[in-house]
């Protein structure tokens, strides 16, 4: 389409994002697709109008993806889940993840620069001992075969993370897993 | 199985009242969409576009080609048991072998993230299985392929590969939606299963 322009660098800008394929016209979505969409505001977005058309499967997986994420009840704080977001997005090559999860991983945690040295530098950037361990257990579970093991687990809790904490940071790195692959190959970030 | 087990639980091997039970019970949203997403995908509503014979194809070859796990067992007998697919499980089987590799690799956009470009297997159904598998399978098996191993190479071609292959729109997306939450579901049972065996 003439009139994607695409970012060609990591960035923590407001992307948009044009789909490849059809999403649905908002004047034929039925109740039964408003339940998919969750919110019913994200009838404005031709992503989610473009995965409505199996609304089962979005609405399950929005609400895997706002539990994982939203709910700061207890656990790991909600920077850390984001910066697992935007490592995992980082090391699979998913530039649009990366900008929405990095400004999260900012907005939360007040280290606006060294999220943008993740950007930069990439997966290896030096973060601090804490950051460090949540972005390569990120990367261990994004490989394939899955690299994630007990030599994760071991730097984790020695950079303070109980096993509830864990269970966020495998949880969010999983998750965008899921949401990177739809990203990447159904449409393309525009500037 | 029984409808009402949680089958991230059942493949991680965690027990009712274990440590990482009540953890899970802690994010219980997310242990219940996860399941609806998996019995959304594997009993859905409707599988006109997209047919649970092939759900089970592709769920056994996405998860093999992860190497051997309690997942891959599973989807393995899954396909074994779909009536219309067991034929099939060979020729997964080989293609599985055959397409094997480390990722992710793949292409950045042109400009400053070329350097960090990886080349790697571009994975193709081998010419004497697509008789068996037919058309819509090998096109779904090449782009699961691509979205295993190499989603950053993943273009608006590719989309056009699954149209021509006879996959519908709305087959597209529910497709996408299945290789995708099999990659979630692969790591929460990796990681789970790592974090107790870190723990016992």
């Amino acid at each position: 389409m003439s009139t994607v322009n695409p970012p060609v660098v990591f960035t923590q800008d407001e992307l948009g994002w044009v789909s490849w394929i059809d999403p649905l016209p908002e004047a034929e979505l039925t109740e039964r697709h408003y339940a998919g969409l969750v919110d019913r505001a994200r009838a404005k977005s031709d992503y989610f109008r473009l995965l409505v058309r199996d609304p089962e499967v979005l609405e399950a997986r929005t609400k895997t993806d706002k539990d994982i994420f939203y709910n700061v009840a207890d656990g790991l704080p909600r920077a850390e889940r984001e910066l697992a977001a935007a490592a995992t997005s980082r090391y699979n090559g998913c530039i649009y993840c990366a900008s929405v999860h990095a400004r999260f991983a900012s907005t939360y945690s007040r280290r606006r620069e060294d999220v943008q040295r993740l950007l930069d530098e990439g997966v290896g950037a030096d973060l601090g001992e804490r950051w460090n361990a949540v972005v390569k257990a990120s990367v261990a579970l994004a490989a394939t075969p899955i690299a994630f093991g007990p030599d994760n687990i071991a730097e984790l809790r020695r950079a303070g993370l109980d096993d509830a904490e864990i269970v966020d940071v495998i949880n969010g790195a999983s998750f965008f897993n899921w949401a990177n692959r739809l990203m990447l190959s159904l449409g393309e970030p525009s500037k | 199985m029984m409808p009402t087990e949680d089958i991230i639980d059942t493949l991680a091997g965690i027990e009712p009242g274990s440590a990482l039970d009540v953890i899970r019970a802690r994010r219980l949203q997310a242990r219940e969409n996860a399941q609806k997403s998996y019995r959304s995908l594997f009993e859905p509503i409707d599988a006109s576009d997209f047919s649970l014979a092939e759900r089970a194809a592709v769920a056994a070859f996405v998860t093999g080609l992860h190497g051997e796990s309690p997942v891959a067992a599973f989807y393995r007998e899954k396909l074994a048991a779909n009536a219309e697919a067991a034929r099939l499980a060979e020729a997964i089987d080989a293609e599985i072998a055959r397409g094997r590799t480390s990722g992710p690799y793949g292409a950045f956009p042109a400009g400053p993230l070329s350097i960090e470009n990886k080349a790697g297997l571009i994975y193709r159904v081998s010419a004497e299985r697509k008789a068996a598998l037919g058309p819509r399978l090998v096109a779904a098996l090449e782009h699961a392929h691509l979205l295993v191993f190499r989603p950053r190479d993943a273009a608006s071609a590719d989309m056009k590969a699954l149209l021509a292959a006879g996959w519908s729109t709305t087959g597209i997306v529910t497709f996408s939606q299945l290789v995708a939450f099999l990659s979630f579901q692969l790591r929460v049972v990796s990681g789970l299963r790592a974090l107790a065996a870190a723990s016992a």
